[in-house]
């Protein structure tokens, strides 16, 4: 898909003025051509202007800790001093923990509707799953205080610690709320995303390279392994990558869930904070220009952290395999 | 196809449109005699506190059944937002439970003046479910439950206060608030009060670093942790507690005496502390036998001088309404009342609310 | 004579198969909970009278939140109006002429926009019009709403686009159609059924979305006219009343996620009912 569109020259130009521009021969290339660079350009003006905005508003923060906000762990809005750490720590933990549950499920949902399931459920279970989409957050905050915190409380985690507590991931004290609940609402949340987009991936991916594999003999999981996934690759790292996206950012859900102390522990049962939820929770009460200050800053850290999570995922998708055929990185 | 699609979009639309015209709900009727204000529809606009919202919204319905045409709009986005918004003039009213600080009032355009509209209090509520009575907290067991030092539920220092009381051997779940909020600041205002220790090793403040618990989100956050989670003790506003039913602890007081956050309790708070010029004050640990002593005043922001004269007036008169006959509301909804002698200086302040050389007010 | 290392590839088809209907179910158990929990408490709580009155304060019976079921599709229609076309050009440029520096740099910003938190949106929006404009509109959270959306349309649009054969292309080019012609009638509406589906994930999450609306569209116990006052919606509700001390309230809370959840349900049907899959598709 590297080639652009050149016409042959055997189709008479329309306009010889308009050649000078570029490559397009009439003046409806030229203006289609313009007119969605000029909207994909917002695209980037926006988050430029987001950035700018963030930048902006956490330089008396910046001033006043500089590297040190990233590194420390106190964060005291009495004494005005500031530090990121265990919010860095609690929004990747509590977002890759997310995709640990919500990838493998999400691809499981994909494949079942796209290849096994038969025509007549198809529509119907992708509505359900769709629906996950609609459920507002906070919605999902109370269902998981009400029913999964106490499910985890009671059930889960005293299951977890009895046979898995020699790792420290299953250890301490168990609450029910905490980073476990956090990731388990997160995975739920972005499951429809990277679902619906990979099913709409798998869906694209030509009928004849799937049957070609079915016709050598291939079993259908065969097929779908050798044929279609390599093809639609570029495409579920991209529904991936929303999901990932939607988990740095989600708020509401979380904060509900995931206990608010700052603190750094490798349990699952331990009480996280994230970038997020700090913000939600403390921006419409903080007043004093340093306190605003550290709370930019610590939006603008979590673009940071997205940006990088982002530069990850498309290195390692470079570097597991060849450029696939059905579409570029 | 295309007759299809026509017809969905054009169903949402009349949808939408027919809603989008209805400007006034149809007027109920009332008992009382109506102040009829011939003038057209004023809508103002006011954001802060979560804590005295209920009372607030039955205000606003209240004078509108007699002012059909004053539309007042209150949104509860949290004291700090609604400092923060009255100082970019993004609404007309702000609204509090810690008063502002002096750099924060020096950033408004103008003079604002706090007015003390309601009284309320943070009680502490517990889940013990073998214990069918009353706790009885004393200050001391209190700063140290939430600063970590008293850990088990049968501590000799809670036994003290409650022998008959058969106390579990059981870890304190300690319950906080992670968002910033009045709460906070009043139950931190207590206790630095109380305890000097508190006082400097973690401070006053909407959002402060606690020692030792785990955080929820909002009153209701911390309402559900207590409700659901056995051993749990939580601070939360006294309507979130009698509303959920959870049994409220008794405080001792500055004078030694063991009180329930009763509405009286409150009131005699108030009554106790004198009131200064600036018409705010702190209600925490204050003196008198029968006080609570976790109470705080709830405040209005509104600036001296208003840009617009007609607004302002409404704005002035709404308040005034609120201050005298609104008071009638605070007990169902778990408020007190302001005291009558405070009353006197927020009506003496509430006169020399002003739109440019006019006085707002005259003779209400 | 069946040789091990067919029963072999028997079997993991059967294992995988297996791991994909669980995993399905799975996806499910969550939807099931909470649709259970959202209806048991919330269906009580449906009326009439929630679909025509405005809300009453605590204490009086009756109310409804006619504003904010308008006031949420207000939101909703600004959100795709300002989000859907310039998500959906920038799509249509990264997929065809995106190979470029610049089209590297789009992509990017859009994986990246998709996570910004939607309360730092709300306040980017809050800085840039609310306090130019000094009050809450509905115009504001429309805005905020259509920055949320913009870039998961981009990027499915993009990613879907880029997997319709280029065969379809080259047949139509053959014929002499001009290729912005044949970008828009034969690849973009080959691939539009999916990329609907990625709208409307795009639009089932906005309209749920709390945080953003707080400080730019506010809320309004009235009716709000036109779009350029604060207006209620919704999630808001949602929030405002869940997070409140009374069980009056509480049900109200569910009521409206039970229609919300309704809203946007009914929003993915006529989605579908409007750009329907061609016969013979998956």
């Amino acid at each position: 898909m590297s080639v652009s569109h050149e016409v042959s020259p055997l189709i008479r130009p329309r306009s010889k003025i308009l050649t000078r521009f570029g490559r397009e021969l009439n003046w409806g290339d030229f203006v289609f051509r313009r007119t969605t660079a000029l909207l994909a350009a917002l695209v980037i003006a926006v988050l430029a202007a987001m950035a700018a905005a963030m930048l902006h508003g956490s330089a008396e923060s910046m001033a006043k800790f500089g590297l040190g906000f990233v590194s420390s762990q106190v964060w005291d809005p009495v004494r005005d001093v500031y530090g990121a750490l265990p919010f860095i720590y609690g929004t990747i933990a509590s977002s890759l923990l997310a995709l640990c549950f919500a990838v493998p499920i999400s691809l499981g949902v994909a494949i079942f509707l796209s290849e096994l399931a038969p025509a007549w459920l198809r529509d119907p279970v992708a509505f359900l799953v769709e629906l996950l989409a609609a459920v507002p957050s906070v919605v999902y905050g109370l269902w998981g205080i009400f029913a999964l915190a106490p499910w985890l409380r009671t059930t889960v985690e005293p299951l977890l610690a009895s046979t898995l507590g020699f790792l420290p991931f299953f250890q301490g004290q168990q609450r029910g709320f905490g980073m476990l609940a956090g990731g388990i609402i997160l995975a739920i949340m972005i499951t429809p995303t990277i679902s619906s987009v990979s099913r709409e991936v798998l869906r694209a991916v030509p009928g004849e390279l799937r049957e070609g594999a079915l016709g050598l003999g291939a079993t259908p999981w065969e097929a779908v392994r050798v044929a279609v996934l390599p093809y639609a690759r570029s495409g579920l790292v991209g529904a991936a990558i929303l999901g990932l996206g939607r988990a740095l950012g989600e708020t509401m859900a979380i904060t509900m869930v995931i206990g608010n102390r700052s603190e750094i522990s490798a349990s699952l049962f331990a009480p996280s904070y994230t970038m997020a939820s700090v913000i939600a929770n403390e921006f419409s009460e903080a007043t004093g220009s340093l306190y605003l200050s550290a709370l930019a800053e610590v939006a603008l850290l979590l673009f940071v952290v997205t940006v990088l999570l982002n530069i990850l995922a498309r290195l390692l998708v470079w570097r597991v395999g060849r450029l696939p055929l059905g579409g570029n990185l | 196809m295309v007759a299809r699609r026509n017809l969905l979009v054009g169903l949402l639309l009349t949808y939408v449109a027919c809603k989008s015209k209805q400007a006034t709900p149809a007027p109920v009727a009332s008992d009382a005699a109506p102040v009829v204000n011939k003038d057209e529809t004023v809508s103002l606009t006011g954001a802060g506190a979560t804590f005295p919202y209920p009372l607030y919204s039955k205000w606003i319905s209240e004078y509108n059944k007699l002012n059909p045409n004053v539309k007042i709009n209150y949104q509860s986005i949290g004291s700090g937002g609604g400092i923060r918004q009255i100082t970019a003039n993004t609404v007309d009213f702000g609204a509090t439970d810690a008063p502002m600080k002096e750099d924060e009032a020096k950033q408004a355009p103008g003079k604002l003046f706090h007015i003390p509209a309601t009284i309320g209090a943070v009680v502490i509520a517990y889940n013990l479910p073998e214990v069918p009575g009353t706790l009885k907290l004393s200050a001391g067991v209190l700063v140290d439950i939430y600063a970590g030092k008293i850990r088990r539920w049968n501590d000799p220092k809670i036994k003290v206060d409650n022998t008959d009381a058969k106390l579990p051997e059981k870890d304190i779940s300690v319950v906080y608030r992670t968002d910033g909020s009045g709460t906070t600041a009043v139950f931190t205002d207590y206790l630095s009060k109380v305890s000097p220790e508190w006082k400097e090793k973690v401070g006053i403040g909407k959002a402060v670093n606690w020692p030792t618990g785990l955080g929820a989100k909002g009153n209701e956050g911390v309402t559900g942790q207590v409700k659901t989670t056995p051993y749990t003790i939580g601070y939360i506003e006294r309507a979130y507690a009698s509303q959920n039913k959870l049994p409220m602890a008794e405080l001792q007081n500055k004078s030694g005496k063991f009180v329930a956050p009763s509405i009286e309790a409150m009131s005699a708070a108030a009554e106790d502390v004198e009131m200064p010029e600036e018409l705010f004050v702190s209600l925490a640990n204050a003196q008198g036998d029968s006080a609570y002593p976790i109470t705080s005043y709830s405040y209005l922001l509104l600036y001296e001088d208003a840009k617009d004269a007609v607004k302002g007036a409404a704005l002035a008169k709404y308040v005034w309404w609120g201050l005298h006959e609104g008071q009638k509301f605070a007990k169902d909804l778990d408020y007190a009342p302001i005291p009558t002698k405070v009353l006197a200086k927020v009506e003496a302040r509430l006169k020399e609310l002003r739109s440019g050389n006019k006085k707002l007010l005259s003779g209400a | 004579m069946i040789s091990s290392r067919y029963t072999r590839r028997q079997v993991s088809d059967l294992v995988v198969r297996s791991a994909c209907v669980l995993a399905t179910v799975l996806a499910l158990i969550p939807l099931v909970s909470v649709l259970y929990y959202v209806t048991s408490r919330g269906l009580s709580g449906i009326s009439l009278s929630f679909f025509s009155e405005l809300p009453k304060p605590v204490g009086e019976s009756g109310g409804g939140m006619a504003n904010a079921l308008v006031g949420t599709l207000k939101l909703v229609f600004l959100a795709c109006l300002l989000g859907i076309p310039p998500g959906v050009a920038a799509g249509v440029y990264l997929a065809e002429f995106g190979h470029s520096r610049f089209g590297k740099w789009v992509r990017f910003s859009a994986d990246v926009m998709s996570g910004v938190p939607s309360i730092t949106v709300g306040i980017f929006v809050y800085s840039l019009v609310v306090l130019q404009t000094k009050h809450f509109s509905a115009f504001a959270g429309g805005i905020a709403l259509a920055v949320l959306m913009l870039p998961t349309v981009t990027r499915t649009t993009e990613e879907l686009l880029q997997l319709v054969p280029e065969s379809l292309r080259e047949a139509a080019l053959g014929l002499g159609v001009p290729q912005w012609r044949a970008t828009l009638r034969v690849m973009l509406r080959t691939a539009a059924p999916g990329i609907a589906t990625g709208v409307m994930l795009a639009v089932a999450r906005v309209a749920g979305e709390t945080a953003p609306l707080l400080f730019t569209a506010f809320s309004n116990p009235f009716w709000s006219n036109g779009l350029n006052e604060p207006t209620a919606s919704l999630p808001v509700n949602i929030y405002n009343y869940a997070v409140s001390p009374y069980e009056e309230w509480h049900q109200k809370a569910w009521a409206a996620a039970l229609v919300l959840l309704l809203l946007v349900l009914l929003l993915n049907v006529s989605a579908r009912l409007l750009v329907p899959r061609s016969v013979g598709a998956r």
